[in-house]
């Protein structure tokens, strides 16, 4: 049976953030992602934004976390190489009555010692001309920043590995050896693994996996579905962060120009019971247009390239602090009903922004259990990007394929994705499987044909630099599988 | 082999558009002609077509796509055009100036006299047509399937459903059938045919494969793998009717849902781009609003027939080797064409009366509803008839053609616009 010190359940940001965050001490530690890939869950489909914190009810571990991790963010980026932006965030007025909310909202984010200025109609205009002739104005958060959610979990886990992390996906968790009181490891369909401590970060199963030891009987996860829509960059041009005024149970339906260049509009809020329905629907299209409308009326459907779906984790916790009526709070904590667990859950947004914060609290909450974390001697911080072809120069270009000519080849017509990016993403640290692995690391896919002309090549290279056959090459795991056999064999 | 820096014209896109402009470009005397190939061989989307059909027109033979193309490859390397294969552009701008990069030739930048955008069109995806429902592996479009099937050699599903009655979609289900599939059904939410009735016949009707109008995909299911779509009938309007839901069990569902003329290089190149066609404005010579930069095929808009692209590429060609060696030349007047009653769009959107001079002038257009009765398609100025042409039906699904006899010259000449309308007889 191997032995580990820390095994991380799970492989979203949070998992992927604390990984690194370990990696920086003598530990040994494993993550187990049940998936193919890791962030395949939330941490890949939101609203891939870095929140200044004026949201949150003040109080709550939400609050503390997304205070404490915004500032964060520009040390990681530098170290990882995460695609980022601090472009600061507008919270939209329309209409005069909408107007009188942006006080309140303003008061909120100074009680959480977040920065905020009200702009007018006007200036806002100056900002973003598609804006709503109606606009009233405008609560400008400045320390908001957009960030690619993928390689929020990518880089900060290729770091970890870096630093002697092991990862292994496909990989899931049945449930926990014990002893007495005692987590000493877990059950997995590939094999038992020892440790000491388990560190929970499995998004969506995460009340699930609690409760497989006993704790938190009452503690749940309902999910909330959230679907979004990515036009395309040729159709509409914006580099903003706009929010609606929010109602009480999200922050609404947002407009955004990404990392990448598209514009994203969504999410909208749907209860599901379903953990794995990431479906998309007629409704929410609806939903989200109308939305999305209000803030740019000039949207036209005709531009959406692509739509997708994620669920919150959204949980049932009271907030820590008794003087705070709040309900789905973050759970970050050592568990108290066994010994050896650390239960990270119930992380829907800010989740992202949080990821690093939450991750150091994991260190603070292992030091105070009497764990004697000594630091590496050769920890290296620095996790470079790989060459992105579609973001570079001509010239810089021209420098990239005279150095290695795989990178003359596109791929992806729409993103511009080269051979080169596809072949070095299927050996990076973390090695890219399966088509969405690879569409999730270079966008590959994700334009105007959705992978159409791509999908056959990409195939091909996975099928040649994996070894395997083209029919044993997946979407996104077994099962996943994209042809069954060659022609001319007819099924007996 | 090594390419130069300098060009009479640069192709885009090998196609048969990009090959009939090539030819035809050196033909009327263009020096040297480069074509540029982003697949490592010419042809385009024709080598993925082993189906028949093609070059009754052009050359009364009813030939399979590979053969049709091959008979432009050889002229064309047989007239000295050059090829740059396995090549992707970049850039074009507005002076012609190209840039393209190459596993096997590195960074390119071009300079030609002459640029002809022949990079066809692109298939509609599940999230244009707004597709509900789950994300699994299996969904495909019609034209992915083919080039998995006819180029790679390996089948992409067992159970089909196909979404559209576009040709792509008829004929990959007869091409699926032949391979041991099994298509379980044809989904069309217009009341029509959306491709042309000889594939109904020829590709549904003789392999009993069922087609629905007026019905759609409500959903998708399946984790990894489709597993099962929802089908539900629609009115006029799309509206799903309750309570005809079906589960039709399958593991894979094709979208053959239109095709969209590929144009972001022409767009970067300040090329302005009709909303109706999504292909650019044109003359009747196939030039753009940018001089020096034609535009030829599916590309300008989705034609029924490849032997009407090599068409429209010959003339684009002649047009490129007329201005590379008399320079623009100047016109008295241009006369645009508009699409009339009942007429959705007509290309080309002007046309210079002089060019009648030299022969007739096609004008193609589409229908905007059906009728199904006789109709007369109509050529005015101003309320003046010039020209009419029976047809037996106006369809969608099918181009309609009409030629302008170098008779009416006169008349053009004298026309602030013309329009074109299709109506009952």
């Amino acid at each position: 049976m191997k032995t580990y010190d820390i095994i991380i359940i799970g492989g979203g940001v949070v998992g992927c953030m604390t990984a690194r965050a370990l990696s920086r001490y003598n530990l040994k530690v494993l993550m187990i992602e049940q998936e193919s890939d890791i962030g395949m869950g939330a941490s890949s489909a939101n609203s891939a934004i870095i929140h200044s914190g004026h949201d949150p009810m003040p109080g709550t571990l939400k609050a503390e976390m997304n205070r404490l991790a915004n500032p964060m963010w520009d040390q990681l980026i530098s170290e990882l190489g995460i695609p980022f932006k601090r472009s600061g965030a507008y919270i939209v007025a329309i209409g005069e009555e909408e107007f009188g909310c942006l006080a309140a909202l303003s008061e909120r984010a100074r009680q959480n010692s977040v920065k905020t200025e009200v702009i007018n109609a006007n200036e806002m205009r100056k900002k973003e001309p598609l804006i709503n002739p109606a606009v009233s104005g405008a609560l400008f958060t400045p320390s908001a920043g957009m960030v690619d959610p993928f390689s929020a979990c990518v880089a900060p886990l290729e770091n970890a590995i870096q630093n002697g992390v092991k990862v292994m996906t496909d990989t899931e968790f049945i449930s926990f050896i014990t002893n007495g009181r005692r987590i000493v490891g877990v059950h997995t369909n590939r094999g038992d693994f020892t440790c000491r401590w388990v560190v929970n970060a499995a998004g969506i199963y995460s009340d699930e996996i609690m409760h497989t030891a006993g704790v938190r009987p009452d503690f749940k996860i309902n999910p909330r579905r959230g679907e979004y829509y990515i036009l395309d960059k040729t159709e509409i041009e914006m580099n903003n962060i706009l929010f609606p005024v929010p109602s009480k149970v999200s922050k609404g339906i947002l407009v955004l120009g990404s990392t990448h260049g598209n514009v994203l509009v969504g999410p909208n809020t749907q209860q599901t019971p379903d953990k794995e329905d990431k479906s998309v629907t007629g409704d929410g299209l609806n939903e989200i247009w109308q939305g999305a409308q209000k803030l740019i009326p000039s949207l036209n459907q005709r531009a959406i390239i692509a739509v997708f779906a994620g669920l919150r984790a959204t949980g049932n916790a009271l907030c820590t602090s008794s003087k705070v009526d709040y309900h789905h709070d973050f759970v970050i904590e050592v568990a108290k009903e066994v010994e050896g667990l650390v239960n990270l859950a119930g992380i829907e947004s800010p989740g992202l922004t949080a990821a690093p914060a939450i991750a150091e609290r994991v260190v603070e909450l292992l030091k105070d259990a009497g764990e004697l974390l000594t630091k590496k001697q050769d920890w290296n911080p620095i996790r470079l990007a790989r060459p992105r072809f579609n973001y570079m120069t001509r010239k810089e270009q021209e420098e990239l394929v005279a150095r290695d000519a795989h990178y003359g080849r596109i791929v992806c017509r729409c993103e511009m994705v080269t051979e080169g990016e596809i072949v070095a993403e299927i050996h990076a640290p973390l090695p890219a499987k399966t088509y969405d692995a690879i569409k999730r690391r270079t966008w590959l896919g994700t334009g105007r044909c959705l992978g159409s002309f791509d999908m056959p090549r990409v195939v091909e290279i996975l099928s040649s630099e994996l070894g395997i056959s083209v029919s044993e090459v997946s979407k996104k795991g077994t099962g996943s599988e994209f042809l069954f056999r060659p022609t001319k064999e007819v099924d007996a | 082999m090594t390419f130069k820096d300098r060009y009479d014209m640069v192709v885009i896109g090998s196609g048969p558009g990009g090959l009939a402009a090539a030819i035809s470009a050196k033909k009327n005397g263009a020096q040297d002609v480069l074509v540029i190939e982003r697949d490592v061989e010419p042809g385009g989307i024709l080598l993925q077509c082993i189906h028949n059909g093609f070059g009754v027109e052009v050359f009364k033979q009813d030939l399979p796509g590979p053969a049709y193309a091959q008979r432009f490859i050889n002229e064309a390397y047989q007239v000295g055009v050059d090829f740059l294969l396995d090549t992707m552009v970049l850039e074009i701008t507005r002076d012609h100036r190209i840039t393209a990069t190459s596993k096997r030739y590195g960074f390119l930048n071009i300079q030609a006299k002459a640029v002809v955008l022949a990079m066809g069109c692109r298939e509609r995806t599940r999230a244009q047509v707004r597709l509900p429902g789950a994300r699994p592996a299996g969904v495909f479009t019609a034209g992915t399937a083919q080039r998995w099937v006819n180029v790679e050699g390996y089948m992409p599903g067992k159970n089909f459903v196909i979404l559209g009655s576009g040709d792509i979609g008829m004929i990959m289900a007869r091409r699926l059938t032949f391979e041991g599939a099994k298509v379980e059904r044809v989904l069309e939410v217009m009341p029509y045919l959306s491709g042309l009735t000889r594939n109904y016949v020829q590709c549904l009707m003789d392999y009993d494969i069922q087609l629905q109008l007026m019905h759609t995909v409500k959903n998708i299911i399946g984790k990894k793998r489709v597993e099962a779509i929802e089908a539900v009938a629609v009115d006029e309007k799309w509206n799903y009717i309750p309570g005809t839901e079906e589960i039709i069990p399958c593991d894979t569902l094709l979208l053959s849902v239109g095709l969209i003329p590929e144009n972001e290089l022409s767009r970067q190149a300040g090329v302005l781009i009709d909303p109706v066609t999504a292909g650019p404005f044109v003359d009747d010579g196939f030039q753009t609003n940018i001089p020096g930069i034609f535009s030829a095929g599916n590309v300008v808009h989705v034609y029924d027939l490849v032997d009407w692209v090599t068409e429209a590429g010959l003339i684009a060609g002649k047009s490129a080797a007329r201005l590379i060696q008399a320079g623009p030349q100047k016109t008295e007047k241009v006369i645009p064409v508009k699409a009339g009653e009942n007429v959705r769009y007509v290309v080309p959107h002007t046309l210079n009366p002089d060019h009648l001079i030299e022969g007739e002038i096609r004008v193609q257009m589409r229908v905007r509803q059906p009728i199904e009765a006789p109709v007369w398609v109509e050529v005015r100025s101003g309320e003046r008839l010039l020209h009419r042409k029976p047809e037996p039906y106006a369809r969608p699904g099918e181009m309609v053609t009409i030629f302008l006899k170098p008779a009416l010259l006169d008349e053009v000449k004298a026309a602030n616009g013309l329009s074109v309308a299709i109506a009952k007889r």
